[in-house]
């Protein structure tokens, strides 16, 4: 059903000089803590990483529920933060696709899909046999996942020994990995495009709309790099 | 309600409108090609979207990073691509770096 021994070398991906686990621990840690002072209990803060496991939008949803603001209103601005997943998913699906694989290991797969686990793929689904791809997948995204539970349950527990520097170390970590990532994912000129568009749109557009700067600064800084390629025949 | 019930039910309606993006790009990838057009538009789309919230939680982070300066977050940032590029793409350096480094500088 799953091949195993791809399915482990996808969870080998924790181990090594790339590994994701420091990041993903670093910022895990920090949102177990600051579950935990928004007034969250230890179960509740294990199964919001256990369900959504989508940091922005587990960040979203202790502010708004800090400011009482409705359950609607905590849907549309979770979803808001977190739908960057639907363009990843399409642009990292396609690539594990085989006609003898079942449907089912894509819908439950998906669960897994986050920033960390996406560049990892991304990064490393090549060495892959394509028919095994999914495997490989769903052993990278296994590996995430359980780490960001377990560490949010470990912050969670170790918030009152974690005083504010600490935390503001813990914070810089997550962003410093992924912008060390993406400048090894810059390899074609779109993608390079790309990169360089959003990180400077993503804040300027910042500045004139707080909710929809994310999905604006991807949809027109995307777009460009992807006109540019096809210009370029790339 | 009693305040327990309540969060309870946001985290249901977080990890739902979580997954609806996840679902929705799973079922859309059945019908995408990887060597189509599209497919290309939603790479350089997915790389920018991220990049513009990575950009974002640097200039302006949201929770505990917004006490510290923002100059000291654009030296660690720097110093940890410097340090990433130097050590042959090693990532475990920078990010360990990072944060010693940025609680160090917060502290002066």
């Amino acid at each position: 059903m799953i091949n195993s021994k791809v399915f482990f070398r996808g969870l080998k991906s924790l181990k090594g000089v790339r590994s994701p686990a420091i990041p993903l621990a670093a910022c895990f840690i920090a949102l177990g803590a600051l579950l935990k002072d928004a007034g969250f209990n230890l179960q509740q803060s294990a199964a919001s990483s256990f369900f959504t496991y989508a940091l922005p939008g587990q960040l979203v949803m202790a502010e708004s529920l800090l400011v009482g603001a409705s359950l609607i209103n905590i849907f549309i601005a979770v979803w808001l933060v977190n739908f960057r997943l639907y363009p990843m998913t399409v642009s990292l699906f396609p690539l594990l696709k085989h006609k003898s694989q079942p449907k089912w290991k894509y819908y439950l797969s998906c669960h897994f899909l986050a920033v960390t686990s996406w560049l990892i793929a991304k990064d490393s689904y090549k060495k892959i046999d394509q028919r095994y791809r999914i495997d490989f997948w769903m052993g990278i995204g296994f590996g995430t996942w359980t780490t960001a539970v377990l560490m949010t349950s470990i912050g969670y527990l170790l918030s009152d020994y974690l005083n504010k520097d600490m935390m503001i170390g813990l914070a810089i970590v997550n962003p410093v990995y992924f912008f060390c990532m993406m400048i090894d994912a810059m390899k074609n000129i779109s993608i390079s495009i790309a990169v360089i568009g959003g990180t400077i749109l993503g804040p300027g557009v910042y500045l004139f709309s707080t909710e929809w700067a994310i999905l604006f600064a991807g949809l027109i800084a995307g777009t460009v790099a992807f006109l540019f390629g096809v210009k370029n025949g790339n | 309600m009693e305040i327990s019930d309540i969060m309870i039910l946001a985290i249901i309606v977080t990890s739902l409108a979580t997954f609806l993006s996840r679902f929705l790009g799973a079922i859309t990838s059945e019908k995408v090609s990887v060597k189509s057009k599209i497919f290309q538009w939603f790479n350089c789309v997915a790389y920018s979207t991220l990049a513009a919230l990575i950009g974002r939680m640097i200039i302006f982070p949201a929770g505990v990073l917004s006490d510290s300066d923002l100059i000291f977050r654009l030296i660690v940032l720097a110093s940890c691509i410097l340090v990433f590029i130097i050590f042959k793409r090693n990532l475990v350096m920078p990010t360990i770096l990072s944060a010693f480094l940025l609680a160090f500088l917060n502290n002066i």
